[in-house]
């Protein structure tokens, strides 16, 4: 059996930017993937090459054993893209547009009424159906549009940062959903810059930065192979700094402790990392007991895939957000965005 | 391997037979094109403002260029004693001409906003269904447009072509709108955006406009501007229509235009103006495809 999508060493510059230098990875049916990554790391570009809107320099795409490059016409009705940001024609209701889209996947007439009623359903949309899309808010973009996507019930959904600018309850509204369709059988493939988004729905992973895939596993064997737990400890609300370097000291001398941040940034807290060990907290709160040092909080816990990214990179997640905003060239984007493919 | 569980789907709607490339190109393609051209009639239906804008201002010409001209010496445009008779067919070839030149905007801001991607990951039975949803748009937004001023203008006293004449009048719009339309949507997938193509349709409305018979016969111009005049294709669109209002017995072989080289004849007008239509939808091609294709 074919996966549901092979991508293999592809590769794609804008001008002299390389957008993506040499992305891989498979994805299994009916799962979540997810493409983890920050700003500017080349992860849109590798769905825009996957949904046919751009054509890659070098690489090979297929989706459940067709090539996009050679069949396009024949990925395009497997696949179903909803872009990070929602296009939709806000002159038309919601039911018109899902109306357009099935006449654009050639749903016969008497399906697609069926199909959109069932979509309307699905994405709890039905009251909305006849108003227009420019009265919506952006969570109810963000779902007629996922209904747009699902109406020709492709084998492959592709989704561009599905939760960016959404609320709380939008966003569980989407991840439920996806989860939903991945026991339908479809395959979800999720971009995001989220981690914990990431960590909590995807199946299977790739870590992707400067074009490159960094890392790719099951989230669990992501951070395994981080190893260690982590420990974030607070002497006082707000601890002077000589008192957080004095207990990093003292705490540097346990066994199990790896490494000791002190964290200026929250209040001088201590970030710890640390070989798995049972008593590992009970131990630490004795030796601070002995130094009469007090206890604000302390938690422990497993290492996240920002921890992985971090590894993999030397920097962390945020940070690397941070630096590509600094040299964000929208217009660019733009144009890149409005230029189109296959 | 996890089978795709259909059990919602399934219960509503049995799943899509496997897909063969293009089992039924046509009928694919006149679904694509229906969807698409009823939207663009949606958004005019509840946008009417520029359709509106779009009927009001060759009335207005009518009326106020009309007034203007009113009194100038008999004889100065041509065997016609009436300005407003004259006018009528510029109006009517302007007001096609400028609705088509206008055509790709709304794919540029297609563009612009990303909803072309949504027509460019769908797999449709062929892109240019894209572009003949705009053309057929267009022309119908045309031809509404003409039979307007046709009315007004016979209500201002210009009198009315007979049948024959009207079907010739409707087939010189659809001629030039559709080369127009064509150049338009080249432009909206060549330009980087919509502020290049405003000041594309800006730099090239008035001067063609000026530069043919619209608003003053070639007898009346200076010779540089004739020549100008006689290679403007709005020309070979004015001058039938001119020639309809201005006499009721017309034949494809009369004379519509004296040109700088020779004579111009009603049958040969209209050849221009099919050779205009599909020089223009051959030239955009490359520029279509290269988005498109």
């Amino acid at each position: 059996m074919a996966p549901a999508i092979l991508i293999e060493n592809l590769q794609k510059r804008y001008g002299s930017v390389v957008a993506v230098k040499d992305v891989s990875f498979q994805v299994e049916p009916g799962k979540i993937f997810g493409l983890l990554g920050p700003n500017g790391a080349g992860k849109t570009t590798t769905l825009r090459a996957l949904c046919t809107l751009t054509i890659p320099d070098a690489g090979k795409i297929e989706v459940s054993g067709v090539s996009v490059l050679d069949h396009p016409k024949l990925a395009r009705q497997k696949l179903g893209y909803v872009a990070q940001e929602v296009a939709l024609d806000k002159v038309l209701t919601g039911k018109e547009l899902l109306q357009l889209q099935a006449a654009l996947y050639h749903i016969p007439r008497h399906l697609a009424k069926q199909r959109i009623n069932t979509v309307l359903d699905l994405l709890s949309l039905q009251e909305y159906a006849d108003q227009k899309t420019g009265t919506y808010s952006g969570g109810l973009r963000k779902r007629l549009d996922l209904a747009a996507g699902l109406l020709h019930q492709p084998d492959v959904l592709v989704l561009d940062e599905p939760t960016v600018g959404l609320d709380i309850e939008s966003r569980v509204v989407v991840w439920d959903f996806l989860r939903q369709l991945r026991a339908y059988g479809t395959t979800v493939v999720v971009t995001s810059h989220y981690l914990e988004e990431i960590d909590a729905l995807a199946d299977f992973v790739a870590i992707i930065d400067s074009g490159l895939v960094i890392a790719t596993g099951t989230p669990s064997q992501l951070k395994d192979q981080v190893g260690g737990d982590r420990i974030t400890l607070r002497i006082r609300e707000f601890s002077p700094n000589l008192e957080a370097e004095t207990a990093k000291s003292l705490l540097q001398e346990l066994p199990f402790v790896q490494e000791i941040i002190v964290n200026s940034a929250q209040g001088n807290s201590l970030n710890l990392v640390t070989i798995p060990q049972h008593d590992a907290l009970i131990r630490i709160q004795e030796l601070l007991n002995q130094a009469g040092l007090p206890i604000f909080s302390i938690a422990q816990s497993r290492p996240s895939l920002d921890d992985v990214y971090l590894a993999a990179t030397g920097k962390t997640l945020m940070d690397a957000e941070l630096a590509a905003l600094a040299h964000r060239d929208l217009k660019a984007e733009k144009k890149q965005n409005m230029k189109s493919g296959v | 391997m996890t089978m795709k569980t259909e059990i919602n789907w399934q219960q509503i709607a049995p799943p899509l037979p496997e897909l063969v490339p293009t089992p039924n190109f046509l009928g694919e393609l006149s679904q694509e094109t229906f969807a698409l051209t009823r939207r663009l009639f949606i958004q005019l239906q509840r946008r009417p403002s520029t359709l509106v804008a779009g009927i009001i201002q060759p009335v207005m010409w009518l009326v106020l260029f009309g007034a203007l001209f009113q009194n100038a010496p008999k004889g100065l445009f041509g065997e016609t004693t009436n300005y407003g008779q004259f006018l009528a067919a510029g109006v009517i070839v302007f007001t096609a001409f400028a609705g088509a030149l206008n055509a790709g905007l709304p794919v540029m801001f297609d563009r612009e906003f990303g909803f072309l991607n949504r027509l460019l990951v769908a797999p449709l039975a062929s892109r240019f269904s894209i572009v003949l949803a705009s053309a057929i748009f267009i022309i119908s937004q045309s031809l509404l447009q003409a039979g307007v001023i046709v009315v007004a203008a016979a209500t201002l006293g210009a009198g009315l072509p007979n049948v024959a004449g009207l079907g010739a009048i409707a087939l010189i719009v659809l001629l030039l709108a559709l080369g127009v339309t064509a150049i338009s949507l080249g432009l909206a997938f060549a330009l980087p955006g919509h502020i290049e193509l405003i000041a594309v349709i800006f730099v090239t409305n008035l001067p063609l406009l000026f530069a043919s018979t619209a608003l003053a016969p070639l007898s009346f111009m200076p010779q540089w501007l004739q020549v100008i005049a006689t290679l403007n294709p709005l020309s070979y669109a004015i001058e039938p229509i001119r020639y309809l209002y201005l006499n009721s017995d017309w034949g494809f072989s009369d004379v519509v235009m004296r040109a700088f080289w020779g004579d111009v004849t009603f049958g040969s007008a209209l050849l221009v103006l099919l050779g205009f239509a599909i020089l223009a939808l051959v030239s955009v091609q490359p520029l279509l495809r290269k988005t498109l294709a």
